[in-house]
């Protein structure tokens, strides 16, 4: 019988580098807290645990604290107080190499990650700073962009192409890297109802663990069978998507409302 | 568009440009530096009454572009772009430097319109050749081959940061001096107090824009130096192209081509 061989460029892309030994939950956050310099407290008391490849959305008014918790899972922001821990990894100023092989962070702009001349390279330029050769971080690239059926942009100029299609390639630049978690803040923010539906079309495919932080509740529904709801910087509830995001009073007591279609449903 | 926008879309132009695939572009980056560098060290050589003697030097930009396929609008709009510059450091020239030089036809030219000719002409050359250098390369590629070449890595992240960060200036720019202009109800200059604002705000704002920047860069793990996206390979017509060239240069440089052109085309002894 044959040993099996490194698994294949398109199946990491699907589902991520494997690390995390078994058993171990994909991030563990406990009693987080976070404040800005210059703001209030943005995070107090957050616990969180996500096993691995679960899907979870992150939801909760403006300012309730989605993006800085986010932030925390791969050091982009560290932890005033509270610990946060990745497959097993504590962040720290040590670990931050380690833990950006890990997850992979979808910004809310695509426009903040796309900087090289070239689409192709841009998507090349994470595995490139994972230490893979040129010819291999371009080969890599490629197949993360036909994961996004946006092969056709490689050679194209980022800023030349239409918000769908740099949310598109934003996602490739990051599944190229091959993390094990992905985190995406308002992934679907001012993108058009087809190019919506495709990339719920795609992080639906994958089997990463993922975080999603959100406005657009009908995509939680759809994507995470779980939902966290942040309210004032904590964890109001926790809990199955399906029970939460049909509780009118509950949602709008922490700003939100039923997602449209629940709405519809209802006389 | 402002004049603002327009010159941010020339200079993109250039890294959109030097993605393509050109004769140029397929030559190493380190070898287009190179010769670069000894084309504008060979234009500063010069003597500053110079101007025709120059003029066999301007083949090394007009090939180079046509082989970067460059558009002619685009190396023309750049140049516009410098050409302040130029005509602030000669154009003292004339009022100082008056003593006759040479006579056109009956008009005679003094030192000093020589002189402020030949800088026009000098940073015409070694614009279009940087301009050219850039379309056929890319800042990226140009500042991997710079590192390749010794130079510090630090020195060599700033310089391609310096060119990101100037789209992420030119942006937000543009956005507030519209949203001005839009609410302003002004189409003729801004009053100073409302550009000291507009500054400060532009700072903030890039500010800003550029810690999201570097984040983003920080989560696709960029340790503070730029991986080479596209393999350097130095080939045996890369050696050819930096000799060649280099010997085009020594020879103009030694031999007045211009002067000797003429005197075969009249018939003058020497």
């Amino acid at each position: 019988m044959n040993a099996p061989g490194p698994p294949p460029v398109a199946f990491e892309l699907a589902h991520g580098r494997r690390r995390a030994p078994p058993g171990v939950p994909a991030i563990d956050i406990r009693a987080l807290s976070h404040a800005y310099a210059d703001g209030p407290t943005a995070l107090s008391g957050v616990d969180l645990r996500v096993e691995a490849g679960e899907a979870v959305a992150v939801v909760g008014a403006n300012g309730a604290g989605k993006s800085t918790l986010l932030q925390h899972i791969n050091g982009l922001l560290l932890a005033d107080s509270g610990s946060v821990r990745v497959e097993g990894i504590t962040v720290g100023r040590g670990t931050l190499a380690e833990l950006r092989r890990r997850v992979g962070f979808v910004f809310q702009d695509p426009d903040d990650q796309l900087f090289m001349p070239t689409v192709q390279d841009d998507v090349a330029f994470g595995p490139c700073n994972q230490g893979a050769s040129a010819q291999d971080a371009q080969a890599r690239a490629l197949a993360a962009l036909q994961a996004v059926g946006a092969a056709h942009l490689a050679a194209r100029a980022p800023y030349r192409l239409s918000g769908g299609e740099k949310r598109a390639v934003a996602l490739a630049g990051v599944l190229a890297m091959a993390p094990s978690i992905l985190v995406l803040d308002e992934p679907t923010a001012a993108l058009d109802p087809a190019a919506r539906r495709r990339l719920i079309g795609w992080l639906r495919g994958f089997m990463h663990t993922r975080v999603i932080a959100t406005h657009d509740l009908d995509l939680a529904l759809e994507l995470c069978p779980r939902v966290v709801v942040l309210h004032q910087g904590r964890v109001a509830v926790d809990g199955t998507s399906a029970e939460i995001l049909s509780d009118g009073g509950l949602l709008a007591a922490m700003g939100l409302e039923l997602p449209l279609s629940r709405q519809r449903e209802r006389p | 568009m402002n004049r603002l926008a327009s010159a941010l879309q020339d200079l993109r132009a250039l890294d959109t440009l030097a993605a393509r695939d050109t004769p140029l572009s397929r030559r190493d980056p380190r070898a287009k530096l190179i010769v670069t560098l000894v084309f504008v060290l060979t234009l500063l050589s010069f003597d500053r009454y110079q101007v025709a003697s120059l003029l066999p030097l301007a083949l090394f930009p007009v090939v180079l572009a046509a082989q970067a396929a460059l558009p002619a609008r685009t190396l023309a709009h750049l140049l516009t772009l410098a050409a302040p510059f130029a005509l602030l450091v000669g154009l003292a020239n004339p009022w100082f430097d008056r003593t006759p030089l040479l006579a056109l036809g009956g008009v005679e030219l003094s030192g000093g319109w020589v002189s402020f000719t030949s800088i026009l002409l000098r940073v015409t050359l070694s614009v279009s050749a940087t301009v050219v250098l850039l379309a056929g390369t890319g800042m990226p590629a140009l500042c991997a081959a710079l590192a390749r070449l010794r130079v510090p890595q630090v020195l060599c992240t700033q310089l391609l940061l310096l060119h990101r960060y100037l789209f992420v200036l030119g942006d937000e720019a543009q956005r507030l001096t519209t949203a001005y202009r839009l609410r302003s109800g002004r189409t003729a200059r801004m009053p100073l107090s409302h550009f000291a604002l507009l500054a400060g705000q532009l700072l903030l704002r890039a500010h800003d824009r550029a810690m999201r920047l570097h984040q983003a860069m920080l989560a696709r793990g960029f340790a503070g130096h730029l991986p080479l996206s596209r393999p350097m390979q130095w080939r045996r017509a890369d050696t050819l192209f930096v000799g060649l060239w280099c010997a085009w240069f020594a020879l103009v440089r030694s031999i007045d081509l211009a002067l000797a052109l003429g005197r075969l085309a009249t018939g003058a002894g020497a």
